[in-house]
């Protein structure tokens, strides 16, 4: 990789200061995208601004009837905390799918979603619990987020610091992993919550979305029975050695039905 | 002692140091003012060089020299060799275009050698790398091995026209198409072998080094055969005097056929370490790994079974298009040809076999021997076509096979394609197989998996494979620039310690135990007072290394034949120090006895008085040291028959591999943990190919697409199953251990297994390998509809 | 350049390092163990797992200078006199064959024990999924995991 000016600040304000100083500076959260991309030299940032030494960004606090997760919390905390796995079980279960056990000891969801990689699965989190994104100056909802492919509502000097997630009456996550990457092909997230239902879906697209048709759908009739007629269209989706795009719109289908099956 | 050590289970003796980290794989090992080199690869398919500016990387910091092809050139740098010459079906030798180690005005593969920087750190070079500019005049590619030989495909090089390397045959043509003509029934079928990355852990790694004093060399390299790696270096490439390289293949982490060969990268790394005279030091990224190892596989075939109405097989015709690449790695052209045309028998009596095989030019890495290497091709598309067959004739695949075996009382037998399989009992094993695999009861758990919506199918495999590589007359005849003999040197020291010099070479095969477990037990010497030396042309006798399955059959031979010797001397030793003579001196298990007496010396003993020579036979050298060089007699042929039970998920398609059966003849087995090891790792590359693995090149733009793990997909602990693993033993009549190899088995038998099972499951006649969830969705679509749209 | 300091194997130890140095190769390079190894350049083989604080993490796809105050557990730092159980159990059950991934696989499978005291042949499997052998076909990896996990409760 090319070599950069380290940073490793202890507060969230010292980190924005620190980026905002820099000429083409890049947050540093678990590191576990960016620093293969930087190994690869497919990215070559003036200053990493490492938010490892940042106490405040890490932990799970069940307070105001959300659970909010620190930006810089890793993976295997979210999988092994004893509240998210009581409150929002489907959370725990996504974090501990991701990746393998040392990339969920230093991934953190504040980089995953940060990143809006298209295969990762906390896009699928968020935006299908109806999600809070923190940032170092605003609340952003999950909806507004994830604009597209690796592209987020965050502004260049943005951190977030934390996401907030309400507690979900039932949610579930099936994911189908890309045989290779063992990333997403396709991740579906379905939560019911106050009546309504949101489906949201990752990996198939360039970033994550929801089903309407299937939302309303489930809203009637919480089974995976109501969702099967329902044709997902394979326009726009993502394509690849792995899996055509027909081939993932027919795992949604799948995996939403699997998600709801698993909810009962 | 040493009672019970054939056949012993022993733990690895070199397992130590692996688990303790005190392992020295290549890149562990840094010379005294080292530099480090990287190459700069070339990233179109096939590309004219216009021009290399190379001033600026010249005076980036920390850069101590770049070259290029001009430099190669300038110092009469020979072209890297294919050192296996097959004669075509009009008495041609085959095409072999230049394939310098620096590309000299053409590239022609993504990946392809352009220049070398060296500088005082990895990174100070990598980043001058990136500050040469090369000026190229893109020119059209072909990567598609099927269509590399249609008019009007671009050419690779000027001296092979048409991409075509040779068009070879073997077999009695007439014979075949008179078999034909008079068929029951004939089953067809296309098929591809997909080509592979091999994917050893350890990536490829050198270090050249130049000592001024002596005129000498040594190249440290990830090598699975030092010597022939010293002798190609030397003779064909930079015209140093053998004796004046030493060539040290240390540890080495896995090597799978891929570090058989002579790559660019030691080359350059020898020879640029005398112009910069400092030691050079490169290491394969992973990514540089997937771009030059030399790849696997890589046929396209159109077969038929002619078969009478009572399913005898009558005659078998191949036609294949082998892939080499860009250009003919080490062993490239032997590989399609005399270790795959040759095994096309199978286990069967067919009476007439023919076969085409055409080499073609693609703009891809080189293509060469890979884990069975022609082997598992032949396997695959025999036991594809033999279970086709079966079920067009709706005959039981088991029975089919069964009623086509070569019989115990048919050996030696005489296949149709050139080889005498010396002994084997095919039906002991299938017996054995469908046994273990509880094939009687599979129509139950069928109509069990029915019930929970899943598709369940079995499937089998009966594999041969031609180990023990090789008789030395037999492949000089067929175009072989080598001999294939191996060479063991057995060492005492005066105190009864002893050193084991192998011209073999272990990357993960545990010779430093079998190797000691056998000469242990013939010279009675405890384990622990052995040591197995291997990798250092400085330390060993001249040998040919470890691949095709052929060290204990041949290098282990070559052993016994030197503790022949050692037994022998010692004899002699022993009659003098008991004043008997030597006619009455029997050996056993590491004692000599006066024959009906119980006086006694022990190994010990006459190793002591070997180099202690105050009481000893005035006509006999002092010492206790012997070589013994062993050229196999015939092949060696492992067969057995794997059988694979998968469950299909037709919501995704999605295979599970419930069951997996293999049950393996290797003839005499020394350890059998180690073997059993050999076995599933085999099977687990085996099913790669079948399931995960497949190298893919872009159309469009020759881009390797498969470039790393996030693409090419490597069996992963969750996708495998425990293997049931069984043997039948029918001892190699020829060498003197009666052992057959058991290295590449597993490779060999897995795919056509579950591919067999796939297919039966879903229903369908054929799918093309590897097996993706997507593939098996569109096939189950396609013949049940209903289910996939569940 | 700045100096990264870190406990290794129970030992302080500290050595120059350019930010953009990976912690394997600080602890091959400039710290000498050599026993974490570099199988891939894209996080997966896991050849280079090492605890950092406790935890496996793979050290291709961390900085040394995100490790520095750290404690840092690498395969070198495992056998105290004689093999740790883990180690033993991979040898008893021929769970390595060329050796190049057993330090990853072995760190990877002690963590796995730390989490999960009796973990199934699936657990295992699935906690390897970031650990790459190509030699073993796992076969007796899971054998020796199993069996190691038996001995550390002992």
């Amino acid at each position: 990789m090319h070599n950069f000016e380290y940073h490793r600040p202890t507060s969230v304000a010292d980190a924005v200061q620190s980026l905002k100083g820099a000429e083409d500076g890049k947050i540093l959260a678990g590191g576990m995208t960016l620093i293969p991309t930087l190994k690869q030299r497919l990215a070559a940032p003036s200053d990493l601004i490492d938010l490892g030494a940042i106490a405040e960004l890490k932990g799970i606090k069940d307070e105001g009837g959300m659970i909010t997760i620190g930006a810089a919390t890793p993976h295997a905390m979210v999988a092994e905390s004893e509240v998210v796995r009581r409150v929002i079980p489907a959370l725990a279960d996504l974090a501990e799918g991701i990746g393998d056990p040392q990339v969920r000891n230093r991934g953190t969801i504040g980089g995953s979603i940060a990143n809006s990689d298209p295969a990762a699965d906390y896009p699928a989190a968020l935006v299908g619990l109806d999600a809070t994104v923190q940032t170092d100056r605003r609340r952003i909802k999950a909806d507004d987020f994830f604009k597209g492919l690796f592209e987020t509502a965050l502004e260049e000097d943005e951190i977030v610091t934390a996401v907030s997630f309400p507690k979900p009456e039932k949610a579930c996550y099936a994911k189908f992993p890309n045989p290779a990457s063992r990333y997403a092909m396709v991740g579906v997230m379905v939560a019911r919550a106050g009546g309504a239902v949101r489906v949201a879906v990752t990996g198939a697209g360039p970033c994550v979305f929801r089903l309407p048709e299937m939302e309303q759908a489930l809203s009637g009739n919480f089974s995976p029975d109501a969702i099967k007629g329902i044709e997902i269209s394979a326009d726009g989706l993502n394509s690849d050695i792995h899996g055509s795009a027909a081939y993932r719109a027919h795992l949604v289908s799948v995996m939403a039905r699997r998600a709801v099956t698993d909810c009962a | 002692m040493a009672e019970d050590m054939i056949g012993a289970s022993i733990r690895r003796t070199e397992d130590f140091r692996f688990l303790t980290g005190q392992g020295h794989y290549l890149d562990d090992i840094n010379r005294p003012n080292q530099v480090h080199a990287y190459f700069l690869r070339s990233p179109h398919a096939h590309a004219k060089i216009r021009s290399i500016d190379t001033a600026a990387a010249q005076s980036a910091p920390g850069v101590v020299a770049v070259f290029t092809g001009a430099d190669i050139a300038a110092d009469k740098v020979g072209g890297l060799i294919c050192g296996w010459v097959v004669t075509d079906r009009h008495g041609q030798p085959h095409k072999a275009p230049p394939h310098p180690p620096l590309a000299q005005d053409t590239v022609r593969y993504v990946g392809d050698h352009v220049a070398v920087v060296i500088a005082e750190s990895v990174a100070q070079a990598r980043d001058a790398a990136e500050l040469i500019e090369v000026d190229y005049e893109m020119l059209p590619a072909v990567v598609d091995t099927a269509k590399a030989l249609d008019p009007d495909t671009p050419q690779l090089h000027a001296d092979a026209p048409g991409n075509l390397c040779f068009d070879w045959e073997l077999g009695d043509k007439a014979a075949v198409d008179a078999a034909f003509a008079k068929a029951h029934h004939v089953t067809r079928l296309d098929l591809v072998n997909n080509r592979l990355i091999p994917n050893a852990m350890e990536p490829r790694a050198a270090i050249g080094e130049y000592d001024g004093g002596a005129d000498s060399y040594t190249c440290y390299s990830t090598s699975q055969n030092p010597h022939l790696l010293r002798l190609i270096l030397c003779a064909f490439v930079l015209g140093v005097p053998e004796h004046k390289m030493r060539v040290v293949a240390p540890d080495v982490g896995g090597g799978f056929g891929s570090k058989i060969f002579c790559y660019a990268e030691e080359v350059v790394c020898t020879w640029a370490a005398k112009k910069v005279k400092r030691p050079v030091k490169w290491t394969a990224e992973r990514g540089e790994s997937f771009l030059s190892d030399a790849h696997g596989r890589d046929h396209v075939t159109h077969a038929e079974l002619a078969m009478d109405e009572s399913g005898k097989f009558l005659a078998l015709k191949v036609d294949t298009i082998a892939g080499m690449g860009a250009y003919l790695s080490t062993f490239a052209t032997c590989v399609p040809t005399y270790l795959h045309a040759t095994l096309l028998a199978g286990q069967y009596a067919t009476p007439a076999i023919h076969a085409n095989v055409k080499a073609v030019f693609t703009n891809t890495a080189p293509v060469d021997a890979y884990r069975g290497a022609g082997r598992p091709e032949a396997t695959y598309l025999i036991e594809r076509i033999v279970e086709c067959a079966a079920r067009e004739l709706r005959i039981d695949p088991a029975e089919l096979r069964r009623r086509n075996f070569i019989r115990p009382d048919q050996f030696p037998y005489q296949t149709p394609v050139a080889l005498v399989y010396d002994t084997g009992d095919y039906e002991a094993a299938l017996d054995e197989a469908l046994k273990m695999a509880d094939y009687a009861g599979f129509a139950a758990r069928k109509a069990e998996s029915t019930k929970h919506g899943k598709l369940r199918g079995i499937g089998l495999s009966a594999y041969i494979e031609a180990c023990g590589i090789a008789p030395s007359a037999v492949v000089g005849s067929l175009g072989a620039g080598v001999g294939l003999w191996e060479s063991g040197q057995i060492r005492f020291s005066p105190t009864g310690t002893v050193s084991i010099f192998t011209g073999s070479h272990s990357h993960g095969q545990s010779h430093e135990t079998t190797f000691a477990q056998l000469i242990s037990d013939a010279l009675g010497v405890p384990m622990e007072k052995i040591d197995v030396v291997h990798g250092d042309t400085d330390r060993i006798p001249f040998g040919m290394g470890t691949y095709g399955s052929r060290s204990l059959a041949v290098g282990g031979s070559a052993l016994m034949r030197a503790a022949d010797k050692i037994i022998e001397k010692g004899k002699k030793i022993a009659a003098h120090l008991m004043e008997a003579s030597v006619g009455d001196i029997e050996y056993s298990k590491g004692t000599f006895r006066v024959a009906g007496t119980d006086r006694t010396k022990s190994m010990a003993e006459v190793a002591f008085a070997a180099y202690v020579p105050h009481n000893y036979p005035a006509d006999l050298e002092p010492g206790l040291d012997e070589t013994a060089f062993y050229d196999p007699a015939n092949f060696t042929y492992p067969a057995g028959v794997h059988i694979a039970e998968v469950e299909v998920d037709p919501d995704t398609g999605l295979v599970d591999i419930v069951n997996w059966v293999a049950v393996d003849d290797f003839g005499k087995v020394i350890n059998p943990m180690v073997v059993e090891g050999q076995v599933h790792g085999g099977i687990a590359q085996g099913i790669g190919q079948a399931l995960l693995e497949n190298c893919v090149y872009d159309k469009e733009s020759g881009q390797l697409v498969t470039g790393s793990y996030m693409d090419y997909c490597m069996p992963r602990a969750d996708d495998l199953p425990s293997f049931k693993v069984g043997m039948t033993e029918t001892p190699c009549t020829h060498n003197p251990i009666g052992a057959k190899g058991c290295g590449e088995a597993g490779a060999i038998a897995a795919p056509p297994a579950l591919i067999n099972a796939i297919t039966d499951a879903i229903g369908i006649m054929h799918m093309e390998m590897p097996a993706t969830p997507e593939k098996v969705w569109q096939a189950i679509r396609q013949t049940r509809p209903a289910a996939a749209a569940e | 350049m700045p100096t990264v300091s870190m406990t290794v194997n129970g030992k302080a130890a500290s050595g120059d390092a350019e930010p953009r140095t990976l912690l394997v190769h600080f602890l091959r390079e400039t710290l000498g163990l050599t026993g974490t190894h570099v199988g891939c350049d894209t996080s997966q083989c896991g050849a280079c797992v090492v605890h950092v604080d406790g935890k496996s993490v793979k050290s291709c796809t961390m900085l040394a200078v995100q490790a520095n105050g750290a404690e840092v557990t690498t395969i070198e730092g495992l056998a105290n006199g004689e093999l740790h159980p883990m180690q033993a159990a991979f040898r008893e059950h021929h769970g390595l064959q060329c050796g190049f991934c057993t330090p990853g696989m072995v760190m990877s499978a002690i963590d796995l024990v730390r989490h999960n005291a009796t973990p199934s042949e699936s657990d295992i499997r699935e906690w390897l999924e970031g650990n790459i052998c190509r030699c073993t076909g796992y076969h007796n990896i899971v054998k020796a995991i199993q069996a190691g996990a038996q001995a550390m409760k002992g």
